[in-house]
């Protein structure tokens, strides 16, 4: 049962060939037998789970059931759960217990989804590989010895090895997207806005996002349903009515649309084995009617570079409200408040974290704040122009989610930069704040290959659309890693 | 741009983080890389682009000045490191 995606599991609990009780039992029994070695579970909340799935049973029982009712889901631990810990993958939170949930948990569990646990993450959702967490690195179900990326690594090595029908994530920079690409999933990152940030621990307030991580476009459409809407406790969530995004999966005809192939994306430093399989996807689209042509986004090269401006700005701002003094880490006998604060912080974060506060504290200090930061925010503009400029000739931008698949674990961690240049070609959505989705489109080396599809604002039933429609024409999407079909 | 090791101390103090004297130069290492990675954004004239700060240009949502919130001091302070009597407790501030 745990190779169908939610929609085949839907249509079996409500057929009665299976109770979410079963359902949740027989995930929580692969979590316990496989997660030792992929480290994809910070916490697994089995109790709650079980009591969930019996509670979900009553409504499908007395027919009170949405398409959610009874699906069991991981959450990253980003997201606040009330009662529950909620790491962010950091020291610092190891012993913090949410008083609260988040709206996307709260949004979940009034569907009727059923909490399996939380996933492991960079810390504080800062990295490209889950190498940063202090629960450990994850590791990828296609291969061990390799990275599931990052941040939401965890959420992705969990849906890939089928210890979870689909998880939560968030992306800032990529961070749904490219662990989504490097496991072999469908994964979103909505317009940005779309989704409530209320209880999602921030990183870099104005890019980040959450968005579901499934196995098919379908279900990340009864996913992204089910998690989005306005939310007045998020000042940034948008006030705009949320289409039933499964129901219109067939409304987006590909004939006759024209989708655009950024040079700037199939340049140097692109894998030769994921462009192959990129390239076999754009025919795939084109056997399906669509228009292809190229298109340029002059500024993509800055991308990467002004992000390390901006989500450093805006982390090191979140960040301070870490002191030791409300909850959290604080350090064994502080001498003075100020020591408090140094030794709770320099002690409950790790090297990245740190890293990233000490670029944003000194890109916001005085003297150099134009010089970085309002620099940064200029070219935010003209990379969003490029979006903007680019959908005026096509309905959508297609190319590699991802330069390389999956790298080993190690591979990068002692070089920052190397690292930052994973997110190559998810970042200027971010900046943009456009959506965005990574769909499997074949294997490079054994390892799976994302095809990123970028859409204009509000685009995301569409970008939707696409990926049902090419997962209709192939079976990359249902492939699963042989240990744990 | 390079960082020097004292301004790794000086933007560490800044930023509340401890670094032990052995990651100083780690540190100023790798910020300088960040940092010289980042002087890229010096090769394009922006004087004449607004600065983007919101991906929607949206303008901040006002809400009416009401109390929407009950008071659940007791629950976050159950998570408090250190509280007595209904007040976060922290080292002596004034001697």
């Amino acid at each position: 049962m745990h190779s169908k995606t939610i929609a085949e599991l839907f249509a079996d609990l409500r057929a009665r060939r299976v109770s979410s009780s079963e359902l949740t039992r027989h995930f929580l029994e692969r979590i316990s037998r496989f997660d030792s070695g992929l480290n994809s579970f910070i916490s697994v909340t089995e109790d709650a789970a079980i009591a969930a799935a019996a509670a979900a049973d009553r409504r499908l029982a007395t027919g009170d059931a949405g398409p959610l009712t009874g699906i069991p889901l991981a959450h990253k631990d980003i997201f606040c759960t009330r009662g529950v810990k909620t790491s962010c993958g950091s020291r610092m939170l190891d012993n913090f217990i949410s008083p609260y949930d988040a709206t996307v948990v709260e949004r979940m569990e009034q569907a009727g989804v059923v909490m399996l646990g939380k996933t492991n993450m960079d810390e504080f959702a800062m990295g490209s590989s889950n190498e940063t967490s202090w629960y450990g690195p994850v590791r990828n179900p296609w291969d061990r010895t390799r990275v599931p990326g990052g941040s939401s690594g965890g959420s992705a090595a969990a849906v890939a090895a089928r210890l979870a029908p689909a998880a939560t994530g968030t992306d800032t920079g990529g961070s749904i997207r490219q662990p989504a690409a490097l496991c072999g999933l469908t994964g979103l990152k909505p317009t940005y806005g779309r989704v409530s940030r209320y209880g999602m621990i921030a990183f870099a307030s104005s890019l980040d996002q959450a968005g579901p991580i499934a196995t098919s476009a379908e279900d990340a459409a009864l996913l992204l349903t089910a998690m989005a809407g306005f939310d007045p406790r998020d000042s940034t969530s948008l006030e705009r009515p949320v289409p039933d995004y499964r129901a219109q999966l067939d409304d987006t005809s590909v004939a006759g649309l024209t989708i655009g192939l950024p040079r700037e994306y199939f340049g140097d430093g692109l894998d030769s084995g994921v462009a192959r399989a990129v390239e076999e996807a754009v025919d795939v689209y084109r056997r399906l009617g669509a228009n292809v042509v190229e298109v340029s986004l002059p500024n993509s090269a800055l991308a990467v570079p002004t992000y390390y401006v901006v989500a450093p700005a805006e982390c090191s701002s979140n960040l301070s409200r870490f002191d030791g003094v409300r909850f959290g880490y604080r350090c064994e006998e502080p001498l003075n408040l100020i020591d408090l604060y140094e030794r709770s912080r320099g002690e409950g974060f790790g090297a990245e974290v740190k890293r990233r506060i000490m670029i944003g504290t000194y890109v916001l200090s005085a003297g150099y704040y134009d010089a970085y930061y309002l620099k940064a925010q200029r070219l935010r503009r003209l990379i969003s122009d490029d979006f903007r400029r680019a959908f005026t000739e096509v309905d959508v931008i297609l190319g590699p989610t991802a330069p390389t698949p999956a790298f080993g674990l190690g591979a990068k961690q002692d070089d920052p930069l190397t690292m930052y240049l994973c997110d190559i070609y998810t970042i200027a959505v971010n900046l943009a704040g456009l959506p965005a989705l990574s769909l499997p489109c074949g294997f490079a080396g054994g390892l799976p290959v994302g095809l990123q599809l970028i859409g204009d604002y509000f685009a995301d039933g569409r970008l939707l659309g696409l990926a049902h429609a090419y997962q209709r024409e192939t079976d990359w999407h249902r492939r699963i890693p042989a240990e744990y079909k | 741009m390079s960082l020097s090791e004292g301004d790794v101390k000086r933007i560490a103090r800044l930023a509340r983080l401890e670094i032990s004297a052995a990651d100083v130069p780690r540190y100023a290492h790798d910020l300088s890389a960040i940092l010289a990675f980042v002087e890229q954004m010096g090769t394009v004239d922006t004087a004449a682009v607004a600065p983007m700060a919101h991906p929607l240009d949206a303008v901040q949502r006002l809400r009416d000045d009401a109390v929407t919130e009950g008071n659940e001091r007791e629950a976050f302070q159950a998570i408090a490191p250190q509280v007595e009597q209904g007040l976060y407790l922290v080292p002596r501030v004034i001697e």
